[in-house]
């Protein structure tokens, strides 16, 4: 052992001391547990090909520590369930987590993220012909982005009534904003230069969107699009705390709180945060395939 | 300057819209009122009757500036639990609820920047971190945090943390990302040339943070401080929505919903537009103030 490799090893050994001696062995083994992966994992960073394992071995290591933390403490359920015992709940609780699946997700947050994006992208097209209207609506916009638009959900909620028809509307009305300041942003990305490029080939106002100023604002487009599945997941779950059917992913959370099956609760969020991770990969696939020529993506390699 | 005649008819023409769409959302209720009266009545009634409804699907632009001055400047004044009769905040008025909304967002603001600034100049300094970390706090924006909130407040509740650190701690998770990801980039800004200068003096890796990074970082900090402290008002308010409808601006939102009291969902809907405009507002004003001091200004 060489002398660099000895002194993090002593100042290890020190804190996995310290901690038994003051927490008893659970503790000391926790922090040796999580000592022990950070060693492993800093010697990885360390090496070239730890870009997908370090990550990795960083979330297995927490999942473990939550593991062993609630099982050593003897965490009552009800506060903070194991991972293993979510697991389990997940597994046989997956007939009506896939119904609630489909209710929120599929119904409410898709449907009203495809209207919200269209929508503001055909705006955006829209106002961008009026440099009076840009000017105007660019601020406003901007304002009403950064406004705790959750708020509106109440009121959504008791026009369009119960089911996913009002979870939908609070996803469009979250979703057009960003969507709408990013196209016009976008829009606005084509140099004279280019602009000019396009006129001397006597291209129209259509042809000129089409063949330039579309292509050109993709990055920003994808930008709100990415932005927006975040907004349409959370919008479509918290509208449902203002009301909803007898089944739904923000149902299925209020009620379970109510009944402590935290396991169950932490199944939902579970597939929650799969469907938005996913929902945010799939949409930054499309984007490297369609925005392939721009600078961010090409450097990735 | 430029943009004041654009913004000011946009917003004239919005007003004009809500107009509008009042009389056809609320006419259905007086018609059906005149309907069951046996009465007849005419288009002016209608539209007279749209725009002063008690529970309108859609109040009317006025009735929402009455009621949140209603709730706010006479409440205090003249209510018998205001401020003028009784010495303290109303828990009826707007000013009552905001302020537990906005002392629970700041604490929150505060905590999840603190965190984000420590854990950025970590990630900028130890690769280990850096690869570990960052992968999953971007992930952790894709989950719907926002939708674990409520469950997040009980169960802390049922530990025995109450009051305003529960919904802090919602707030501070959400105001924590925009931070790292911000001063991350901004401690990385320094080029390879002022690095290089650095390294000529010999300066300490310490003396690099304190005199070159952070410094660079201030324009990176302050851009996403003003998306943290928006995302911490929307983590507090809907940290607020299953405490039972107690206080703050979530709650109001939350019993005017069960009570079909529209008006007041829309005055504290407009409150908490308010609150987040004006944070936005302050620290907008500190960073042209900061970065003119520094000679950064643009």
């Amino acid at each position: 052992m060489t002398r660099a490799q000895a002194i993090p090893a002593a100042v290890a050994l020190a804190a996995v001391l310290a901690a038994t001696a003051m927490g008893g062995w659970r503790a000391g083994l926790i922090v040796a547990v999580w000592l022990g992966a950070w060693a492993v994992n800093a010697r990885l960073a360390a090496s070239a090909r730890g870009r997908l394992a370090v990550p990795a071995l960083f979330g297995l290591t927490l999942v473990l520590l939550w593991e062993m933390a609630t099982r050593l403490y003897a965490v009552p359920p009800v506060i903070l369930p194991p991972p293993t015992a979510i697991l389990a709940r997940l597994a046989t609780g997956l007939p009506v987590i896939w119904g609630d699946f489909v209710q929120t997700f599929v119904k409410g947050a898709l449907s009203g993220y495809a209207i919200g994006c269209s929508a503001a992208l055909a705006a955006a097209i829209a106002i961008d012909r009026s440099p009076f209207l840009t000017r105007g609506l660019l601020p406003v916009g901007n304002f009403v982005a950064a406004l705790p638009i959750v708020g509106i959900a109440p009121i959504l909620v008791m026009w369009f009534g119960f089911d996913w028809q009002s979870k939908a509307a609070v996803v469009v009305v979250m979703v057009f904003f960003p969507m709408l300041v990013n196209t016009v942003e976008g829009l606005r990305a084509a140099t004279a230069m280019q602009r000019d490029q396009m006129r001397t080939w006597s291209a129209g106002y259509w042809q000129e969107l089409r063949y330039l100023r579309l292509p050109v604002a993709m990055p920003f487009i994808f930008n709100g699009l990415k932005i927006s599945t975040t907004l349409a997941l959370i919008g479509a779950i918290v509208a449902e705390f203002f009301g909803s059917p007898i089944r739904g992913m923000g149902f299925r959370i209020s009620t379970e709180v109510g009944r402590l099956g935290l396991d169950m609760v932490w199944a939902v969020i579970v597939v929650a945060a799969l469907a938005g991770s996913a929902f945010y990969g799939i949409v930054a696939a499309v984007e490297k395939r369609v925005t392939f020529w721009h600078p961010s993506q090409r450097n990735r390699g | 300057m430029r943009a004041l005649v654009p913004v000011l008819s946009v917003v004239a023409a919005i007003m004009v819209l809500w107009y509008a769409a009042a009389v056809p959302m609320n006419a259905q209720w007086t018609r059906d009122q005149a309907a069951r009266a046996g009465t007849e009545i005419g288009f002016a009634e209608v539209l007279a009757a749209s725009f002063n409804q008690d529970r309108p699907r859609l109040p009317a632009p006025h009735q929402v500036v009455a009621e949140l001055w209603n709730s706010t400047v006479i409440e205090e004044l003249t209510g018998r639990r205001g401020l003028w009769n009784t010495g303290t905040l109303s828990n009826r008025s707007l000013i009552y609820h905001g302020w537990i909304t906005l002392s629970a967002t700041l604490m929150g603001f505060a905590i999840g920047t603190g965190l984000g600034i420590v854990l950025a100049i970590g990630i900028v300094h130890n690769r280990a971190m850096d690869q570990s970390v960052m992968p999953w706090a971007i992930a952790s924006q894709t989950v719907p945090i926002l939708a674990i909130a409520p469950m997040i407040i009980v169960v802390l509740n049922s530990v025995g943390v109450t009051g305003l650190l529960p919904k802090a701690i919602i707030s501070a998770y959400l105001s924590f990302f925009p931070v790292v990801v911000g001063m991350v980039k901004g401690l990385r800004s320094p080029d390879a040339m002022q690095m290089d200068l650095l390294a000529t003096y010999n300066a300490s890796e310490a003396q690099t943070l304190w005199k070159l990074r952070l410094p660079a970082s201030v324009p990176y900090l302050f851009t996403s401080l003003k998306v943290a402290v928006a995302a911490a008002l929307v983590g507090t308010i809907v940290g607020e929505l299953p405490t039972g409808a107690v206080a703050g601006l979530g709650a109001r939102l939350l019993s005017g919903s069960y009570y079909g009291q529209t008006v007041q969902i829309w005055a504290a809907l407009f409150a908490a537009a308010a609150v987040a405009a004006g944070l936005v507002g302050l620290i907008g004003w500190v960073q042209r103030r900061t970065l003119r001091r520094m000679g950064m200004a643009a």
